[in-house]
């Protein structure tokens, strides 16, 4: 798979994903959010981070670089598109996903281990993740409370576009599961499309055993998969 | 866009000319969490101000204030503009509500 790495001012995650991405055996390159292009690509990944500084509102600025056009093009052509944490957070910002991420709950950064449940698995980003397996990855984040009014939510569901879901270490999903408040336990969504996806938690920093856990694996592996699938 | 700048606005103030581009104005924009969004920070002062022993308090809303300084001609423009840039960018209608005033 080859994949471009989006770099905003102040993204801090771009290299943790270039890194998670070779060491999977994928091409990975940056791509600077000034680019109008984004050159060959089968996936695009926005990393974490705090472009701009967070200004204004987490995204809100950095959806208007000139990539995020290359992007939302690459995305209305069916390309695979991950946000992950300030990712998800501009994809919200951008339009290419509903709903918003606000401040946590707690009103704390969270920077811990959760666990997911997959809630569906139709979708280039969750297909490979086995049926009833908890996935172990970590958080690292102050805004990261997802919030959609109940007509999207609805909608969300109705639509299989709720991909994860905060639960217990045994899946159940409840509150005290739940890191930062987010609607519906919500840790990561898909657009109707499904080709565009976001989530808080970072699978780039859980494709190793040194970093604690390899269950990021399964979403690159995932993802892999459906460029397979698409070429052949 | 001509009609935003980001120096200081003339001593003047409200209806003093400039030269060659029209009137200077400002306009406040108040942005506030909707109220189905949670607002920690708000429920955060709430707390505090009732420890410090303010009573009688039903709710804190904690949002973001801007003032942005004009120049132009056509306040009703002007106003349509700012108007369209608050619902595009400087609020998100998904989870805050604003107020435009212009002075």
């Amino acid at each position: 798979m080859n994949i471009a790495v989006l770099q905003f001012p102040a993204s801090n995650c771009d290299q943790d994903c270039i890194h998670a991405a070779r060491l999977l055996g994928h091409h990975a390159r940056l791509v600077w959010h000034k680019d109008n292009s984004l050159g060959a690509a089968d996936a695009v990944i926005i990393p974490g981070g705090f472009s701009y500084g967070d200004y204004l509102r987490c995204g809100a600025i950095a959806r208007l670089s000139p990539v995020m056009q290359a992007v939302r093009l690459f995305a209305d052509q069916g390309g695979l598109v991950l946000g992950i944490c300030n990712g998800f957070q501009i994809l919200c910002e951008a339009g290419l996903l509903p709903g918003a991420l606000v401040r946590n709950r707690s009103l704390q950064f969270r920077c811990e281990q959760v666990f997911l449940k997959t809630v569906s698995r139709g979708s280039p980003f969750t297909s490979k993740i086995p049926a009833e397996g908890i996935l172990r990855i970590p958080i690292a984040h102050g805004d990261g409370c997802y919030f959609a009014d109940p007509s999207t939510l609805e909608t969300l569901r109705s639509r299989n576009q709720i991909l994860w879901q905060y639960c217990t270490a045994r899946g159940d999903v409840s509150d005290l599961a739940n890191p930062n408040g987010s609607v519906a336990n919500i840790a990561g969504i898909c657009n109707e499309a499904r080709n565009v996806a976001g989530l808080m938690p970072h699978p780039d920093r859980a494709c190793e055993p040194l970093l604690g856990g390899i269950d990021g694996r399964r979403i690159f592996d995932s993802m892999s998969e459906a460029i397979r699938a698409k070429a052949a | 866009m001509h009609w935003l700048r980001t120096g200081p606005c003339s001593p003047g103030g409200r209806g003093a000319m400039t030269p060659r581009n029209g009137f200077t104005m400002k306009a406040t924009v108040t942005i506030t969490p909707k109220r189905a969004v949670l607002d920690p920070q708000g429920q955060a002062v709430q707390n505090a101000l009732e420890h410090m022993g303010y009573t009688g308090i039903g709710a804190v809303h904690v949002g973001k204030f801007l003032e942005i300084e004009l120049i132009g001609n056509e306040p009703a423009e002007i106003r349509q503009k700012l108007d369209d840039a608050c619902r595009r960018f400087l609020s998100n209608p998904v989870i805050e509500d604003y107020r435009l005033e212009i002075q």
